[in-house]
């Protein structure tokens, strides 16, 4: 076996190729449908990405948890974790470490997912003690066991059944005991749920999801709930329901709390000429998310210039519609936070962010040295990687990188907010320039970060550190919280 | 005789998708004068001709509707919203349709008259049915029969000509990966038509006037008639190659160098096209038959040489008087078609006869014979030449 000057073998590199292969997947990849492929391709490029690198790499695969993998995933590499124990002798982290990831990860993800998870995991009936373990524990830490009980019955039903938990207090009783032989509660909450059968006041104090069908039972007109309920409602609630609200004639939602890319779907999801009167506020709420996301990394970054797709392909599927043009979107206001000097180039040569559609052809070599014309340090392409002649860009920018910028004064990425299931993984610009998957733009930092590995010049060991760090910082918060629990 | 001119028009970049490859045409300025609108017809079968003497009966999923005059001239400027149909049926049929709806009456196949392939429906309002017109110069090529009573053609080939003739086509959703292609086609800013290639051959090149007009017919592209070898060529075909010429970085050391590189890249790209994938339209010899003149704008059908050494192109036109084709959609013909046009073409010019015709293609009789069966066209002959040719009989 040759070995390269680094001191890795050349399978090395192949093993570094394939795991980041799984990394771009798993954070772009949703399974849902995409632009050029059904969502049945995507589940089976998901399916075979998620098995191989579980089977030969299981401690990177437990890692990347700590990467910005998306919910979907992150799911799914816990539940590939719990269901499978991993052969006796293969690579893999302490079961401490790994445990840790796991319970860190469940502690982020939206409680609706981890519900469906555990009630996966309770279909097929992985019910090994870990397993028991990992739902025990995350159980323990929700806030409000009775709200839970209320919006999540048949998940915490199913999960309290599957791991032999005894719920605390009256939520046992609530989630086990048929109605009649419950009688009132104590709890408020649970009593609201109670009474909300027969008086709808009480539904007002529900969330807003399961009060919404209390609601319809009594007859209350929408507009008469919405304006009651809006004090119930989540913040994402809210955002869905906005359209409604306003066409009720009552206040929007608050924008000044939402993440940025959801931001992002909620103004390409309004008419242009509304995006046209609202443009202060709206603009004033997405800066100041993206300043969220940049904090103290704002006005780090030297000169940046950015390649923007807003073709007709960023458009999407109708279920995850306009979804990679608000990737691009998110991408350029945490740019501008990030960057001190930044200049956006819209693929369609649109100089108004605020009011792009997905629409026309895409000429991303003509864009490409737009940008490469202002000079920068850094050139960002946000695209699904579909030109219209796709060697042509990856001619031009291999060209590029051997002849006119060989010292790399100029660094480029590539995020690719689209996995292409016959690639299985993000479609790729050039080989001279790294592509890096991209769900959520808060994560633009550190994967840019990420991007170097895809160069093909630093090998598995590297990436191997780079794992282990991200890991040990993910996982040092959780550490503290444990004893808080164990204390408790 | 007179040769097709995409005067106007710019090539633009290809899409490709599987097997379908889609080079967009594209205007500096629309043409001005001129609209075309999508018209669905509010009925599955249109039968052409009066209704007691039905000329055809045909599958026809929409029509299209040219508007010309001032109307259209407003319209150019992209101001002016037309009140034409806007994809909705309306007139008597749809008429007819909404009342037997409203009365409760069961699906069927909706049947509605026209009394013509091409039909003035208001005053600067064309209605034609999109590649019909071409089609049926086709069908009716030397449709009447021998001008000659020559003692070799059956009585009903001297009675009734070549009826009945028939050729296939297939819808736009049969052939495969088309419907896709079109899904993911990216609509350039400013294109006004497509030439589209399936298993890159030349399928079919589509023109129309404004780009709001190609827009609103992009999707309807899937609801025309494509030729058998389009079919056939999309059923078999692997998927298409991205064509594209070197990028030439030889040398190239700044940003000026490489742009200069992809300019060049770019515009050898487009000779590349019109020069040689476009060529077998735009080399080719047609004859124009004008079916219809509104105001500066003249609708032409045009029907190819027939050489068989080359693939042949029938189609329609709307050409302004300067040759500006301010509509253009063109029709691939088979192997099989070309020879059959090829065929009937020298039959006609040799006067229906047949020793004059095989002497003409360079054969004897029974090559001639030989050719006409393969061709699907032996019925015409009398029965007892057919016997002798059979027999084996050297001069049948």
């Amino acid at each position: 076996m040759r070995d390269t000057p680094d001191g890795d073998t050349y399978t090395d590199l192949l093993d570094c190729e394939d795991v980041l292969r799984f990394a771009n997947a798993a954070i772009s990849g949703t399974g849902q449908r995409e632009f050029r492929t059904g969502a049945a391709g995507q589940r089976l490029t998901l399916d075979f990405l998620h098995d191989y690198v579980r089977v030969n790499f299981r401690d990177l695969y437990a890692a990347s948890l700590a990467l910005d993998v998306n919910d979907h995933n992150a799911a799914r590499i816990v539940h590939g974790l719990l269901s499978d124990p991993g052969e006796p002798g293969a690579a893999a982290l302490d079961r401490r470490t790994e445990g840790a990831l796991v319970s860190q990860r469940l502690a982020h993800m939206p409680p609706q997912r981890v519900y469906r998870l555990f009630r996966r995991l309770a279909a097929e009936r992985v019910n090994n003690r870990r397993t028991r373990t990992v739902i025990a524990r995350w159980i323990s830490r929700r806030r409000d066991l009775a709200f839970d009980a209320v919006k999540y019955r048949a998940g915490l039903t199913a999960a309290a059944r599957h791991a032999h938990l005894r719920l605390p207090g009256e939520v046992s009783a609530f989630c086990f005991s048929p109605p009649h032989r419950a009688g009132s509660f104590a709890t408020p909450l649970l009593e609201s749920y109670r009474e909300a059968h027969y008086t709808v006041e009480a539904a007002y104090e529900l969330p807003l999801s399961v009060g919404e069908g209390f609601a319809a039972k009594h007859g209350v007109p929408r507009k008469e709930f919405l304006s009651r309920a809006r004090a119930s409602a989540t913040g994402g609630e809210l955002l869905r329901l906005d359209r409604s609200l306003r066409g009720h004639g009552l206040e929007g939602a608050d924008l000044r709390r939402v993440g940025l890319t959801r931001l992002c779907s909620y103004v390409l999801a309004l008419p242009v000429a509304d995006r046209e009167e609202r443009r202060e506020e709206l603009t004033a709420a997405l800066r100041a998310a993206a300043r969220r996301i940049a904090g103290g990394q704002a006005g780090t970054w030297g000169p940046t210039a950015a390649v923007l797709d807003d073709s007709y392909s960023s458009f999407g599927s109708p279920v995850k519609r306009n979804r990679p043009l608000a990737v691009a979107l998110a991408c350029h206001f945490v740019l501008e936070e990030l960057s001190v000097r930044y200049t956006p180039h819209w693929v369609s040569g649109r100089r108004d962010a605020l009011t792009v559609r997905p629409e026309g052809a895409t000429p991303l070599a003509e864009t490409i040295m737009d940008a490469l014309e202002d000079g920068p340090e850094r050139l960002v392409v946000v695209s699904d990687g579909h030109d219209d002649a796709p060697p042509v860009p990856a001619a031009l920018l291999d060209a590029w990188r051997t002849r006119v910028d060989p010292d790399r004064r100029t660094a480029a990425v590539h995020l690719n907010p689209v996995m292409d299931a016959d690639e299985m993984e993000p479609a790729r610009l050039a080989g001279s320039v790294p592509t890096v998957g991209i769900r959520d733009a808060s994560a633009l930092p550190s994967l840019v970060e990420l991007a170097r590995f895809g160069e093909g010049r630093s090998g598995l060991a590297e990436l191997r550190e780079h794992l282990d760090r991200r890991v040990a910082a993910y996982i040092a918060d959780v550490d503290e919280k444990r004893t808080v629990q164990e204390v408790r | 005789m007179t040769d097709l001119t995409l005067k106007g028009l710019e090539t633009g970049r290809a899409q490709v998708r599987g097997g379908v490859r889609m080079v967009p045409l594209l205007r500096r300025r629309p043409v001005e004068g001129l609209r075309l609108h999508p018209r669905l017809t509010g009925g599955d079968i249109a039968v052409v001709g009066s209704q007691r003497r039905p000329r055809y009966i045909g599958y026809v999923p929409h029509a299209y509707v040219a508007t010309w005059g001032g109307e259209a001239a407003s319209a150019a400027y992209g101001t002016w919203l037309s009140e034409v149909e806007r994809g909705a049926p309306s007139g008597a049929e749809a008429e007819r349709a909404a009342r037997e709806e409203a009365a409760g009456a069961p699906p069927r196949i909706k049947l509605f008259g026209l009394r013509r392939q091409v039909q003035r429906t208001d005053r600067t309002r064309l209605r034609f049915l999109p590649l019909h017109l071409a089609m049926e110069g086709y069908l009716s090529l030397h449709f009447g029969g021998p001008d000659i009573a020559w003692k070799e053609w059956s009585r009903t080939t001297l009675r009734r000509g070549l009826s009945p003739r028939e050729e296939d086509s297939y819808l736009g959703v049969q052939v495969r990966g088309l419907a896709e292609a079109l899904r993911t086609f990216e609509i350039v800013r400013g294109q006004c038509g497509v030439a589209l290639y399936v298993g890159d051959e030349l399928a079919s090149v589509v023109v129309t006037p404004h780009p709001e007009d190609y827009r609103a017919l992009h999707p309807t592209l899937v609801l025309d008639m494509f030729g058998e070898a389009i079919y056939r060529n999309a059923t078999f075909v692997a998927e298409s190659p991205h064509l594209h010429a070197p990028l030439r970085t030889r040398g190239v050391s700044d940003l000026a160098g490489l742009r200069a590189a992809l300019e060049e890249q770019r515009a050898s790209w487009r000779d590349f096209h019109d020069e040689t994938m476009l060529a077998p339209l735009t080399d080719a010899d047609y004859t124009l038959t004008p079916v219809y003149r509104m105001g500066e704008f003249r609708l032409d059908r045009f029907l190819p040489s027939f050489d068989p050494a080359r693939t042949n192109h029938i189609g329609e036109a709307i050409v302004r008087e300067d040759g500006e084709p301010g509509y253009l959609k063109t029709f691939v013909l088979s192997n099989a078609q070309t020879k059959r046009g090829h065929l009937l073409s020298k039959l006609a010019a040799a006067g229906w006869h047949l020793d004059a015709t095989a002497a003409s293609l360079a054969t004897d009789r029974r090559g001639l014979i030989t050719r006409m069966r393969s061709a699907g066209m032996e019925h015409l002959l009398r029965q007892d030449i057919l016997d002798r040719f059979w027999a084996g009989n050297p001069n049948p």
